[in-house]
């Protein structure tokens, strides 16, 4: 049976993307935000994944205001990265795992989550860019990918409990899926950032790093955090971050963290970013029980 | 449950967040042929037509007058009170070279130097723009 491994979180920031692109990593201003990746690089070269469900949101690029999905999951062979406005990244083409992605599309709709099937769309940034920070500039990239698009930008998006719940609805889908495939999820964007009006420049990290330690263990506070307190306190891209949650609630419950980093700036936002690993309820459990 | 179930004190909220746009329905709907003008700036045919003659391709779209002249103006926080939402009017700004942090910062009261230090200083304070009402 497919399973889900592990859980990644982080920021999918474009103007990391360019630094990648023109080799700009190793510069004094963007270094300091590039090393908190090295560990993750080498892990996911190890690690293997077959699949990365990536959860993470369309910046105008494949829905403009014509058509909004709430939630939508990308079924397609494969995904073109997208023009947006300066030429398409130079970056492999994203391939799809249809099977496993119809499958999770029906399962979650019979799950009660009304799921958008998207059979053609171009991916943006804030797909590609995460790609990038976890794998490097490569040929190919090592994994299949399901993009799952989440509306954060016209209110009101999905609340954080809805993200949470459809990410455990993703693992019970995941847990149904009859090949034997290493299946990680990931979510992306965030974190505190705002890129609008005079309150533009917004950064808090108490707030995030908050946000980060509650991201390990059995707790399930962040689920029950209102937009409202993602705006004021996270700037107003800082919504970005109920996406984390949809990674978060398909780990089951309880994680453990392997990785972590957090720097500011890059550009207008914060980087974050996290590495989980679901703990097994009965094996940990059995832990508790050796070491009494 | 998570956020209030009641659709008026929930957006009323946002209300209260100063220098802030959300962009709720409202504004969606205000701002919608604004924001498609802006995503037609996604072909680069589109692009060389509009630099040619801005006017004339603006006129092609039913946009107000006030969301007309916001866009010759580049006047962002105009065109976020018209209804323009940041993403689609990145589009406009990447049309005209700039990057993210040199549109956002010409929405503050900073210059993009000064923007650029306060980002690498730790970035704007949280402290006392949280809440008009509340003043924290």
């Amino acid at each position: 049976m497919a399973r889900i491994t592990a859980g990644v979180a982080c920021s999918h920031i474009p103007a990391l993307g360019v630094a990648v692109d023109f080799e700009k990593t190793e510069e004094a201003y963007w270094k300091p935000a590039f090393t908190g990746f090295d560990w993750t690089r080498e892990w996911e070269k190890a690690e293997e994944p077959d699949v990365v469900i990536l959860v993470y949101n369309d910046h105008a690029t494949a829905f403009d205001m014509k058509f909004i999905p709430t939630f939508a999951i990308g079924c397609a062979e494969s995904f073109t990265p997208a023009d947006e406005g300066w030429g398409p990244r130079q970056v492999p083409v994203v391939e799809g795992h249809p099977d496993l992605a119809w499958h999770i599309a029906q399962s979650c709709i019979l799950d009660e989550f009304d799921m958008t099937i998207i059979n053609e769309m171009e991916v943006d940034h804030g797909l590609t860019v995460p790609l990038s920070m976890m794998f490097g500039k490569v040929d190919k990239w090592p994994c299949k990918v399901i993009p799952l698009a989440v509306n954060v930008v016209t209110y009101p998006p999905p609340s954080g409990n809805r993200c949470w719940a459809l990410g455990e609805a993703i693992r019970r889908a995941v847990e149904s899926y009859p090949e034997d495939l290493n299946v990680q999820v990931w979510g992306t964007g965030g974190m505190s950032h705002q890129l609008q009006g005079p309150r533009a420049g917004l950064i808090n990290k108490e707030w995030d790093n908050r946000f980060l330690d509650q991201l390990s263990g059995s707790t399930d506070a962040l689920r029950h955090i209102p937009h409202i307190e993602y705006l004021r306190e996270t700037g107003s891209e800082g919504i970005e971050m109920v996406m984390w949650l949809i990674m978060r609630g398909a780990m089951g419950k309880t994680t453990e963290q392997l990785h972590r980093h957090y720097h500011v700036p890059a550009s207008n936002t914060a980087v974050g970013h996290i590495v989980l690993r679901p703990v097994d309820e009965a094996s940990a459990a059995n832990d508790v029980g050796a070491a009494a | 449950m998570t956020t209030p179930r009641d659709i008026h004190a929930y957006l009323a909220e946002f209300e209260d967040i100063p220098g802030t746009r959300v962009f709720t329905a409202a504004r969606a709907r205000q701002g919608y042929h604004l924001n498609q003008f802006a995503m037609s700036l996604m072909k680069a045919e589109n692009r060389e037509t509009f630099k040619a003659n801005e006017r004339a391709y603006l006129d092609r779209w039913p946009m107000t007058e006030e969301q007309k002249q916001a866009v010759l103006d580049r006047d962002f926080n105009r065109c976020l009170e018209l209804g323009g939402n940041i993403y689609f009017l990145a589009k406009l700004f990447s049309t005209d070279g700039k990057s993210f942090a040199q549109a956002v910062s010409t929405m503050t009261d900073m210059s993009f130097e000064d923007y650029t230090a306060m980002m690498i200083a730790g970035g704007r304070s949280p402290v006392g723009v949280r809440s008009i009402k509340e003043k924290y």
